[in-house]
């Protein structure tokens, strides 16, 4: 129980945020694939900071911003009660922006390789932009969506400095995986800790090796 | 059903301007609402974003606000753009589902263009021309106004397209939808277009009847190697002998290697100008198969070394290159009676 407790919490948070990132990530990946707009770029490097700030810099900023006094923080306090810090909804929409680039990306990409003449094709076979979407460019994008869902998953089961920062240590609350080692460790339980380690390890392994067999799959058709 | 107005020919206007860099497009003409329009012009002269203009994929000053899928406009690429993750049947009932409204049987135009063993395949196993024709049933299932074909047969080798050609053929003689068909071939336009519109640099040189407009030696685009016409005329009998078809026109009669099927009237021939030659009196003792009356109709001086000399046989044309040098010798003037030796005749359709 002490082992798959944080690890089923991880699961969770990982599963709910990639579900999130398909919805939010989905448009902004298209946006970005089709815009000619000149505030591209401005968007794109908003999109991807949060690969190469350390996760103290952006925990730190979602802790002021989603804590009780804070812009996002104070509102959601107005409206449920609750506060966003230290909780499994505050960890949500934390992971949902440390995540986003490794979603968005591998979305961005795919839908840049749709050639422009099958989607021009579609809607003067009567579709409209919505519809071409969906019937043509989101199937022929779904190894994107794929390597979109694996990586933004496996990212948010892998993060640590943001949930400490915006989430804490409450056991079954933000208590994840990567907290519950780091204190194991810091109480010297190495043998916790172990359970726990060789299981990630081994769960990153075999969601990596499925994504690329699949993708080989698909690229051999 | 004989009113005035099915007396006029429906004119479709097309309006377009467009600015792209340093390239400019500056288009107002209009077509016929029957038949194939060819739309000729060297690469990078404007057809294609014509084309893209009619369907509005491009930004310009256009009239039509409508978005492309409320256009009814069929396009066929010239690279065929199917959708690879759904089999042919899908690909071509795409448009068909989404248009509302069904002018044509799915089965019609599977028989039509020979998909019939093709149905349950994905487009990734389909060769160049199975796949532009899956394309073409796709557009026509989905009941367009107009058919916009751009080059559809460039990106396929000789016996790909010889394998197409009948194909857009039937399409010419069994619909009634009107096509604008991009080419930089005359071959192709002299054997399946009726009209003909010439576009240079973004504008339109000249546009008419395809017979009437290959007759015209005022247009430099239709001089050179594309100068030449079509006449149109009927196989009569085969002279198995020889394998010598003789064909029948308003002129007179043209043998023509090759059998042909006497049953269908009309079929065109293209005889290029440099294999028309002329003489003062009839030939006696030569090669050539084919002697015919003429009168000279015009005479297009090039300022080079080769003239351009129309000659009316019948009420068709032939259009004869030759030499500036002749010209002056045999003293070559309009109206003179003469003789036109006919050298290769081709049967484009």
């Amino acid at each position: 129980m002490n082992v798959l407790g944080p690890l089923w919490l991880s699961v969770q948070l990982a599963l709910v945020t990639t579900l999130v990132l398909f919805v939010l990530g989905t448009p902004i990946a298209w946006w970005l694939s089709q815009t000619t707009s000149r505030w591209k770029p401005v968007a794109q490097t908003i999109v991807a900071m949060p690969i190469v700030l350390p996760p103290t810099v952006l925990g730190f900023y979602l802790l002021i911003l989603l804590g009780p006094h804070g812009a996002i923080g104070s509102w959601w306090v107005q409206l449920t009660g609750n506060a966003l810090t230290f909780s499994f909804t505050g960890l949500v929409i934390a992971s949902c922006v440390y995540s986003l680039p490794f979603a968005v990306q591998p979305m961005q990409n795919a839908f840049e390789a749709l050639p422009r003449q099958t989607l021009e094709f579609a809607w003067l076979q009567g579709a409209t932009k919505l519809d071409a979407f969906f019937s043509v460019a989101a199937p022929m994008s779904v190894r994107g969506f794929i390597a979109a869902a694996v990586l933004g998953f496996a990212h948010t089961l892998g993060e640590f400095g943001v949930v400490l920062m915006v989430g804490g240590n409450i056991p079954g609350e933000t208590r994840v995986v990567s907290i519950a080692i780091y204190d194991e460790v810091e109480t010297l339980n190495y043998g916790a800790a172990h359970q726990m380690s060789l299981l990630l390890l081994g769960f990153a392994f075999v969601v990596l090796l499925a994504m690329f067999l699949v993708n080989r799959r698909w690229s051999a058709r | 059903m004989s009113t005035v107005s099915s007396l006029v020919p429906r004119l479709i206007p097309l309006q377009h301007t467009t600015e792209q860099g340093s390239f400019s497009l500056d288009i107002d003409v209009a077509i016929p609402a029957k038949g194939v329009t060819g739309l000729f012009g060297e690469s990078g002269s404007g057809k294609t974003t014509l084309l893209r203009c009619i369907a509005g994929l491009e930004a310009g000053s256009d009239t039509d606000t409508r978005a492309p899928h409320e256009r009814g406009i069929g396009y066929v690429f010239q690279e065929p753009q199917l959708f690879p993750h759904m089999d042919v049947r899908a690909n071509i009932e795409y448009g068909l589902k989404r248009a509302g409204k069904a002018r044509l049987e799915t089965d019609a135009v599977v028989k039509m263009l020979g998909l019939g063993a093709l149905l349950s395949r994905k487009p990734g196993d389909l060769s160049g021309g199975e796949a532009q024709r899956v394309a073409i049933a796709a557009v026509l299932l989905r009941s367009p106004e107009l058919i916009l074909m751009d080059e559809p047969l460039a990106s396929l080798d000789q016996r790909r397209k010889d394998e197409l050609l009948p194909y857009l053929d039937r399409l010419h003689d069994e619909l009634s939808v009107p096509i604008i068909y991009v080419s930089h071939s005359i071959d192709e336009v002299c054997r399946l277009c009726d009209h003909l519109i010439l576009i240079e640099e973004g504008r339109v040189v000249a546009d008419g009847e395809l017979h009437a407009m290959l007759a015209r030696l005022d247009i430099p685009m239709l001089a050179g190697r594309n100068a030449g016409t079509v006449i149109n005329a009927t196989p009569e009998r085969h002279d198995s002998d020889y394998d010598l078809t003789l064909f029948r026109f308003s002129g007179g009669e043209l043998l023509v290697p090759g059998k042909y099927d006497s049953t269908i009237p009309n079929m065109r021939l293209r005889i290029a100008a440099s294999d028309v030659s002329i003489c003062r009196t009839r030939p006696q003792k030569t090669t050539i198969l084919n002697v015919l009356p003429a009168d000279i109709d015009e005479i297009q001086p090039t300022g080079s070394s080769t003239d351009l000399v129309r000659l009316a046989i019948g009420d068709d044309f032939l259009v004869a290159q030759v030499t500036r040098r002749s010209v002056t010798n045999l003293d070559l003037r309009k109206g003179d009676h003469v003789f036109a030796q006919v050298k290769s005749v081709t049967v484009r359709r």
